[in-house]
């Protein structure tokens, strides 16, 4: 299978200049890829890094060191150097993120929120948001919700919500922030076979989860983030 | 023979001014601006307006043009709303006969330059007549916009939008354009101009009016002009196009129609008359024979004074 | 959201440079900024955002750099040496500036529908029922009823008169829109609808926005892309969300250790 993501000899550290300007090495030397039809968990304790390769990925944080390299249509894209304009292309049409917390925005109903990266893509207002609705019942999300903002929702509403706007769209390389965190087990199960579907699809995916059963289920591969540990005297 | 040689010569005039009040350098300076305006209509020419003995608002600007066009055998004719003889137009015809000794008149035909103040006579000028207007404010942009260098900027780059938010306030407010005087209009194709504040119901004479038309704001230091058989086009919307007043009686004194018409309040029970703006014009078609639907009114022969002809 | 599909810039800055005096206002500012991206200027009081929006929009000519802008026929022209008339008519056709103080930028003593309709009278409209029928269109969109078009602003609330504001520049379906602190004086509530609507509305329209803000909030809700000012020069650009997330310069992190969490 091709592969969809490369990270070479990539780096991070924070440099916190309201403390004295103490530097804070999160990772180092971080070298792995993902294949089309894969799902690589990062494991490690809370502080090994995990979330913040997820970040790097997705331009969210600076990556110091190394090369980001995803595959975008014929292209090959280093997100380590690339333009802003380059990373909200790529966020539109190559890589998505799947996080437990919902960004909400003031007004817009829980299926427009679902549909919005659907339709982004190109697909028609109408389709979106028939998608949109199978998504949010699949997640059990009740139907009396669908036309509310989810501002006011319950936090394993919103969390579902966000969990269908993840993945409605279709981006070949799809990161997931521990999606499955505190939902109940009907609702793990959809997100397995959510991600299963993925896959079929020829989906890249690397992933945090720190459900054992659901890594078990959907890992093809973990990674442990401790071996990308950065020297502390480095 | 210039203009000075023969008020030095003829001394039919008070010898203790210059002919017409002003001195001769002023007067050629009033004529540049004069013929600068004449070069582009309806452009706002400055020029350096002189303190006359009158208060501002009085006429200052029209009495300044008319003093530096007029000549020794000019024949001058000074209305103020209409009538020759309101207190303005009695008061400026007295400071020319007073400082220029040239002839004067009531009667519209007769008169080469005619010096106005908020009307235009209803009968028709002709190619050797000037009209001279009194004018207040001669920036039609002022009440949108105060900023001077702002308002020369637009005339500059013909930024008119500005006049048509003011008609548009006027329809969304009265359902119609209710500006009925100092109606704004397009000079020419190119300048926006305010005729001072005649009613709009004067606005077609100004448009290929055969007379030269000179305008003075002596406060405002401002001196413009429309040329003989020029364009002049009033402001309007493709649904809400330019209309004049018009007046469902005749007047009440010679029975003309199609005239610019005054009330006038007869007594404290409510009557009333309409009578035309244009004595002169009235006078004339009385002593013609016209009769008006009032004319036989006792209160009739205290407003209209005498037609033309009939003595005193 | 399109911000890539367009290979050609709309605006190129390059070393825009404004001093009063000797003291500097703005320096060595250089960007670019493409059809349908929304930016974000953030800074303190007197750090040059001001000032080099008022550059950028023409208002405030720069002491030194150039400002090139896509005219409509795709031609790239600097805007310090187009006429003041075709200056004139891109700041009412294809730009619109919003202005903190709403009273700024409407015409405070005629009526919301004549405040909506002069740009279009401005470049050419004359019937006053079409005139009419969009600005009560333009009320619909920026939410402000329809039996509220012949009042005057003086009678909004703040909230309203900067949705007027808004609708009176988008009128003619301007490309770029300056926004100057545009939440700026607003309550809270009032900010969080206007910034709803202003967001719905650049991304239906495709606008390209430059907006100066120190609300960081309003940044990141808005904007893809930010630049931070200290002291005339700009310190740190990128992505919002990495900027914000992941600042780098000590001043940045300052000012995103300085929001209030709620």
């Amino acid at each position: 299978m091709p592969v969809r993501l490369y990270l070479n000899n990539v780096g991070k550290s924070f440099t916190m200049h309201l403390q004295g300007g103490m530097v804070i090495p999160v990772v180092s030397n971080v070298e792995f890829s993902v294949a089309s039809g894969e799902c690589v968990v990062l494991g490690g304790p809370s502080g090994a890094g995990k979330s913040s390769i997820l970040k790097m990925i997705y331009g969210n944080y600076r990556c110091d060191e190394g090369q980001i390299l995803v595959t975008a249509g014929d292209e090959i894209i280093n997100v380590a150097t690339a333009e802003p304009r380059q990373m909200l292309s790529l966020r539109d049409r190559t890589i998505g993120y799947v996080s437990q917390f919902l960004r909400t925005i003031p007004r817009v109903s829980a299926e427009d929120v679902v549909a919005e990266p659907l339709i982004a893509q190109g697909t028609s207002e109408t389709e979106g948001l028939e998608t949109a609705r199978s998504l949010l019942a699949r997640l059990n999300v009740p139907e009396r919700l669908w036309k509310l903002p989810p501002a006011t929702f319950s936090g394993g509403e919103q969390q579902r919500v966000n969990i269908a706007r993840g993945f409605i769209a279709h981006y070949p390389v799809l990161l997931l922030d521990e999606p499955t965190a505190s939902l109940d087990a009907a609702n793990r199960a959809v997100v397995i076979r959510l991600v299963e579907e993925k896959k079929a699809q020829g989906v890249a995916m690397v992933g945090i989860l720190h459900d054992q059963d659901v890594r078990d289920e959907i890992a093809n591969r973990i990674i442990d983030v401790t071996s990308f540990a950065a020297d502390a005297a480095a | 023979m210039t203009v000075m040689d023969q008020a030095l010569e003829t001394g039919t005039h008070d010898g203790a001014y210059n002919f017409a009040y002003l001195d001769e350098q002023t007067k050629r300076m009033i004529r540049r601006a004069i013929l600068k305006g004449i070069a582009i209509p309806g452009y706002q020419v400055p020029f350096a307006s002189r303190e006359m003995p009158m208060p501002y608002g009085w006429g200052t600007g029209g009495v300044q043009v008319t003093a530096s066009i007029l000549g020794q055998d000019d024949c001058l004719k000074m209305i103020d709303q209409g009538s020759d003889d309101t207190t303005n137009a009695v008061s400026l015809r007295g400071f020319f006969e007073k400082t220029a000794g040239v002839k004067t008149t009531t009667e519209t035909g007769e008169a080469t330059i005619i010096q106005t103040r908020h009307r235009i006579p209803e009968q028709d000028l002709r190619e050797d007549q000037i009209l001279v207007f009194q004018v207040p404010i001669p920036e039609p942009l002022r009440f949108l916009e105060p900023r001077e260098t702002e308002t020369r900027k637009m005339h500059a780059l013909e930024d008119y939008g500005l006049m048509h938010v003011k008609l548009y306030e006027d329809i969304a407010k009265n359902g119609h354009i209710a500006t009925t005087y100092a109606y704004p209009v397009k000079v020419n194709g190119r300048y926006v101009m305010d005729p001072s504040p005649t009613p709009k119901f004067d606005n077609p004479k100004i448009d290929q009016m055969a007379a030269l038309q000179l305008y003075g704001a002596g406060r405002e230091k401002r001196i413009y002009a429309i040329p003989p058989y020029t364009e002049v086009k009033s402001l309007d919307f493709e649904d809400y196009p330019f209309e004049v007043q018009t007046f469902d009686k005749p007047c009440g004194l010679c029975g003309a129609e199609n005239v610019y018409l005054d009330e006038v309040i007869l007594d404290d029970k409510g009557g009333r008359m309409f009578v035309c703006s244009d004595s002169d014009y009235c006078e004339d078609r009385r002593a013609k024979g016209h009769v008006g639907p009032m004319a036989a009114d006792p209160a009739a022969s205290q407003i209209g004074g005498s037609p033309k002809g009939a003595g005193e | 959201m399109s911000v890539y599909q367009s290979e050609d810039p709309l605006l190129q800055v390059h070393n825009v440079t404004r001093y009063y005096g000797d003291r500097i206002g703005c320096s060595d500012v250089s960007f670019d900024l493409w059809p349908g991206e929304v930016l974000a200027i953030v800074g303190e009081s007197g750090s040059g955002k001001t000032t080099l929006l008022n550059c950028l929009s023409t208002r405030l000519a720069p002491t030194a750099g150039a400002i090139e802008y896509r005219m409509r026929d795709g031609a790239m022209r600097n805007l310090y040496q187009l006429s003041e008339a075709e200056r004139r008519l891109l700041m009412r056709t294809d730009w619109g500036f919003v202005h903190q103080n709403a009273a700024d930028g409407l015409r405070m003593n005629v009526s919301a529908g004549a405040n909506v309709g002069e740009r279009l009278m401005a470049v050419g409209d004359r019937h006053y029922g079409k005139i009419r029928e969009k600005a009560d269109d333009w009320l619909g969109r920026v939410e402000i009823a329809s039996d509220r078009i012949d009042d005057d602003p003086r009678s909004f609330s703040g909230g309203m008169r900067q949705r007027l504001q808004i609708a009176r520049n988008l009128v003619t379906h301007p490309r770029l829109v300056f926004m100057d602190e545009p939440t700026g004086g607003l309550d809270v509530s009032v900010q969080a609808r206007l910034l709803d609507l202003l967001r719905r509305l650049v991304a239906d329209l495709g606008l390209s926005v430059i907006i100066v803000t120190h609300d960081l909030a309003v940044a990141r809700l808005l904007s893809h892309r930010i630049m931070v000012m200290r002291h005339g020069n700009v310190i740190e650009a990128g992505l919002t969300d990495q900027v914000l997330d992941d600042p780098r310069e000590p001043y940045t992190q300052l000012l995103v250790s300085s929001i209030l969490q709620v």
